[in-house]
């Protein structure tokens, strides 16, 4: 480059650039004439208009919170609505003395050392500016009160809201959730914008998996207010829009049906409708009262519900992740007769134990004596384990996957709930990357009868009812079904989702299956005998039971009452009904339950008696907008006491 | 010999051998210095925020000295490397940036979060210079044409991320140099020509959020709560300050939250608040002295690189400096460009303090040369 500064004419540059240099200067002049023309403007022409609304008319904007959207139950009966609330609100920085202030509105409205310390720790997190709450929900007869009172407390003041109610209470609270106080993390998540002046947000249940179309959308005012701040005038008013109301496929009736039915112990529900995916119910025990999270639940209170054992706050339907047990059979002939490994008529010989080929260990089966002869009708019925050893073996590991994932096993089903866990569903790949070991061929004998690594969740196993009943042709369950504007009114139905459906070489095997699930609950010996066989209606049923306490493998199951609680196996039982045109898949597990035909087999009986006979049941006939009448409930609670010592499959 | 060799021995004090030019050492200190004042005041007097941003001038001074130690020669040579960095910077990313906030602008090198638009700030018009250094000036129409393409390449890069305000900043400091390098008034005024022309297609290729950016600017009401209240407040924190100011920590404005990003964008407003238009004169005196200081360096600059790099930088400093107030005043559209030196923030101070050591390095590096 150097070679052309010779021929460059240096002169006549430098004088381009004391040109330039000049241009550039007049023009920051300029620049700096027009701001400086502006603040002129500004600060003093327009001084004294500005310093009048920055002083005396200071401009305040008004966020507007939108009203949170209503839950119904597909019935329309109201699970969560808005009902309104007031709040005794103190502003910081008109107070004097908060200490002495604290104590003179304690004579007035009824204030717990709680309320203090929760005052206390919002005091030191609110601009002083800010009013805080004090006491929410106060009685008529304290806002009354205070009202009299009111020219003692300056900078005190009661600011009417909406609050959330839950009109059914701790029923369904796992199902609708709950609203509590917006933290920092989801201001991030779902937008600070979004959320000025919102205070509460899902938290849980469909209150948290569909906040988005509940919370609406905030709306503003800006309002004049003089130097004490009382509002003069509303300068510009966007109203914002009221969230959506949500429509569940939850039927509010048979959700209490099915928590009185499962009474006071711990365990789950779900019963799904085949043809549609709907969840009709969902049921985890215990509960707790949603409303204890809305005004912001006290510590103490908190802990005490999450440190206790019976874990009221753990959604065990959606989240308790158990072996399914006996429950998986209906599954594994499934395979057998898919891969053609077995026959509907094949039999296999049961003398109380299996034993792999080159091996003398003894896999048991739940009955000592063993059961003879049996074919596949009869080994679903009675729940046979000898026979689906065998049958996992022929199979073995690699097909029972194949077919069990069709199913949905090990991968969450898509439910529109938050924290559905998946479950388990052991493969070899599985167990090299979780375990660093081979697969072993007596793990696939545990796999054959639903135990071992198997984990299974109760919407999972109300799932693969749901398509047994419909012959691989099903829906992913769904909990909302319809939302509505609440202000066009118009409806908008949520289309349910079609599962892959699952493909099999004979269509026949599906009757097989199903006609040997009907055997469980309509022959002597069947494991569901005890509880369906007096029903009005043809179900299809199987019973299970989780082994809680690790035996070893070739020890026998001991009597039942001699176990201590904790370490009883859970009872299960999943079913389906009518066979001819299912309406109803249902599964119950109960923790520590023990047998599934004889504890959890009567649950889901009162379950379906509950959908299928509810118009048949003169006592059933409530208002479906009241769905919470306990009339309904008495026959169901009934048959959840009643206690059988029928056959279990104990595997 | 260099100049320092021929001053007298007196003025061969430790600034100069540090290569630092008095006159605008003491001016960016001193804007600085303002800065955490009105930091403190805009902050809710938060002594962290004026301990951090302490920190962040202690960094931009240190890029200072650095930047200026490098003689200028070294800059024209070493344009074409730092151009082509930046380039690929912006490349990576594209393919593998960090998305804040919809766009992406950074670049995660793990243990900071990094901007390469910030880099292309300096490293355009460095490039531009270098490359105009080595031909006739004025430029000839194929000089010109090169000199366009090194300009646009980055400033699209940018605007795809997309930042449409850096993006028409690094086109301004392009610009800055393509005039100081001589461009023809004739093709300045095609230029605005097109431009103008060109608004409409840029328009329709604007995100919605940009666009409504725009439109906020035309009618701030029409956004009550976002970047018109912004306007409106700003306008009321400025107006209520009047001649003589309510006094530092005395503005109502910003410590009753009604103006949002105090502390940031929007500082000036509090600044005018707190200290009134006097405040504000003197604040733009300084801001002057500065670019006129950098003027005064680019005349006296060696070469066309230095002359022309000088000048650009100055003319781009003055740039944020009218872009920021006049979007605080409401003179135009909400754009994030902070008040330079003044706002809460480390980027802007780090590149800024960078341009200034290249500024000094300009002037302490000079040879006397005999006519």
């Amino acid at each position: 480059m150097g070679n052309y500064d010779a021929i460059k004419d240096l002169h006549a540059e430098r004088q381009t650039f004391f040109v330039r240099a000049l241009v550039a200067l007049i023009a920051c002049g300029i620049a700096i004439a027009i701001l400086v023309s502006r603040l002129v403007s500004l600060q003093v022409f327009q001084h004294a208009d500005f310093l009048t609304r920055s002083n005396e008319n200071r401009m305040r904007l008004v966020v507007v919170p939108p009203v949170r959207g209503l839950i119904f139950d597909r019935n329309g009966a109201v699970l969560a609505d808005n009902v309104p609330s007031f709040v005794l609100e103190l502003i910081p920085e008109q107070v004097d003395d908060i200490e002495n202030t604290l104590k003179r509105l304690s004579r007035i409205v009824s204030l717990d050392n709680e309320d203090m310390e929760r005052f206390r720790d919002r005091l030191r997190r609110t601009p002083r500016y800010r009013g805080v709450p004090i006491r929410t929900r106060l009685t008529m007869d304290e806002v009354a009160r205070f009202e009299i009172n009111r020219h003692d407390f300056s900078g005190v003041d009661i600011r009417a809201g909406l609050t959330r109610r839950y009109p059914l209470g701790e029923s369904a609270a796992h199902v609708v959730g709950y609203v509590g106080g917006v933290s920092e993390e989801e201001l991030r998540e779902f937008g600070a914008e979004g959320y000025r002046g919102t205070t509460h947000i899902g938290k849980n249940g469909v209150e948290r998996s569909h906040e988005v179309n509940l919370h609406g959308k905030v709306g503003a005012k800006i309002v004049e207010t003089n130097a004490t701040g009382r509002p003069l005038r509303d300068l510009n008013y966007d109203r914002g829009a009221p969230g959506q109301s949500l429509y569940l496929t939850v039927d509010a009736q048979l959700q209490v049906a099915a928590e009185a039915a499962l009474g006071d112990r711990e365990g789950a529900v779900v019963a799904i409708q085949p043809s549609s995916g709907e969840v009709l119910a969902l049921v985890s025990k215990p509960g707790f009262d949603p409303h204890l999270f809305v005004d912001g639940i006290g510590f103490k209170t908190y802990k005490a519900l999450n440190a206790n054992p019976t874990k009221p706050l753990f959604n065990r339907a959606l989240q308790g992740q158990y072996p399914p047990g006996s429950t998986i059979k209906p599954l594994m002939a499934m395979a057998g007769l898919e891969y053609a490994v077995t026959t509907e008529h094949e039999r296999v010989f049961c003398p109380g134990y299996y034993e792999l080929p080159g091996s003398s260990r003894k896999y048991r089966d739940w009955k000592r004596r063993g059961h003879g002869w049996m074919d596949m009708d009869r080994a679903i019925a009675e729940s046979c384990d000898v026979y689906f050893y065998k049958l996992a073996e022929q199979l073995g590991v690699d097909r029972i996957e194949a077919m069990l994932s069709q199913f949905g096993l090990g991968s969450a089903t898509g439910l529109d709930l938050p924290g559905e866990k998946g479950g388990l569903l052991p493969s070899r790949d599985w167990k090299r990357a979780a375990k660093r070991e081979a697969w072993y061929p007596g793990e696939t004998l545990n796999i054959g009868i639903g135990q071992g690594y198997m984990m299974m969740t109760p919407v999972q196993l109300a799932q693969t009812m749901a398509l047994v009943a419909m012959r691989g042709q099903g829906y992913v369950p769904h909990i909302v079904h319809a939302e509505e504007d609440p202000l066009s009114h118009t409806m908008r139905r949520v289309a349910p989702t079609p599962v892959p459906s699952i493909e099999t070489r004979d269509p026949r095997a599906w009757s097989e299956v199903i006609h040997a699930l009907i055997e469980v609950t309509t022959t002597q010996g069947g494991t569901g005998y005890r509880a369906f066989h007096d029903a009005p209606y043809l179900a299809a049923g199987k019973s299970g039971s989780a082994q809680v306490a690790g035996l070893a493998q070739d020890e026998a199951a001991p009597e039942l009452s001699s176990v201590p609680k904790h370490l009883r196996d859970h009872a299960l039982f999943v079913a389906f009904a009518p066979v001819e045109s299912p309406q109803i898949a249902v599964a119950v597990i109960v923790e520590h339950g023990g047998g599934g035909g004889s504890v959890a087999g009567p649950v889901v009986r009162a379950v379906i008696d509950d959908w299928l006979l509810r118009d048949a049941d003169p006592t059933a006939d409530a208002d479906a907008g009241n769905a919470a009448g306990a009339t309904v409930l008495t026959p169901a609670a009934a048959a959840a006491t009643t206690t059988t010592t029928a056959p279990e499959g104990a595997g | 010999m260099t100049e320092l060799d021929a001053a007298p021995r007196s003025q061969i004090g430790l600034l100069a051998r540090l290569h630092v030019d008095a006159w605008l050492a003491v001016l960016l200190l001193a804007v600085c210095s303002v800065g955490l004042f009105v930091i403190y005041s805009a902050t809710g007097s938060d002594g962290g925020a004026v301990i951090s941003q302490v920190q962040r001038i202690g960094m931009g001074i240190v890029a200072l000295l650095i930047c200026a130690q490098a003689p200028p020669e070294l800059y024209r040579n070493f344009a074409p490397y730092l151009y082509a960095a930046g380039l690929l910077l912006l490349l990576a990313v594209l393919v593998l940036g960090d998305h804040s906030k919809g766009a992406q602008r950074w670049l995660d090198l793990g243990v900071v979060r990094f901007q390469p638009s910030e880099i292309m700030k300096i490293a355009v018009p460095m490039m531009v210079a270098s490359y105009l250094h080595g031909s006739n000036i004025p430029p000839r129409l194929q000089t010109l044409a090169g000199a366009v393409v090194l300009v646009a390449v980055p400033t699209a890069l940018v605007a795809v991320q997309p930042d449409l305000g850096t993006s028409l900043l690094v086109v301004a400091a392009g610009g800055f140099v393509l005039f100081f390098g001589g461009l023809s008034w004739r093709w300045i005024a095609s230029v605005v020509g097109l431009a103008t022309a060109a608004a409409p297609i840029v328009w329709m290729n604007m995100r919605e959020y940009q666009q409504q950016r725009v439109l906020t600017f035309l009618d701030p009401s029409s956004d009550p709560l976002g970047a018109g209240y912004h306007i409106t407040q700003s306008k009321i924190a400025i107006g209520s300050g009047g001649i003589f100011g309510k006094g530092w920590l005395n503005g109502t404005q910003a410590s009753l939250d009604f103006l949002p990003e105090s502390h940031t964008d929007f500082i000036f407003a509090v600044f005018a608040e707190e200290m009134g238009l006097l405040g504000v004169l003197a604040l733009l005196t300084l801001y002057t002295l500065i670019v006129a200081r950098g003027l005064v360096i680019a005349l006296r600059g060696q070469d066309t690189f230095q002359r022309i790099l000088a000048g650009g930088l100055s003319l781009t400093f003055f740039l944020y400096v009218f872009i920021n107030i006049g979007m605080v005043m409401g003179l135009m559209p909400v754009v994030g460009v902070p008040l330079p030196l003044v706002s809460f923030g480390g980027t802007s101070m780090v590149s800024l303090m960078a341009g200034f050591g290249i500024l000094m390095s300009i002037q302490t590096h000079r040879k006397l040369i005999s006519s």
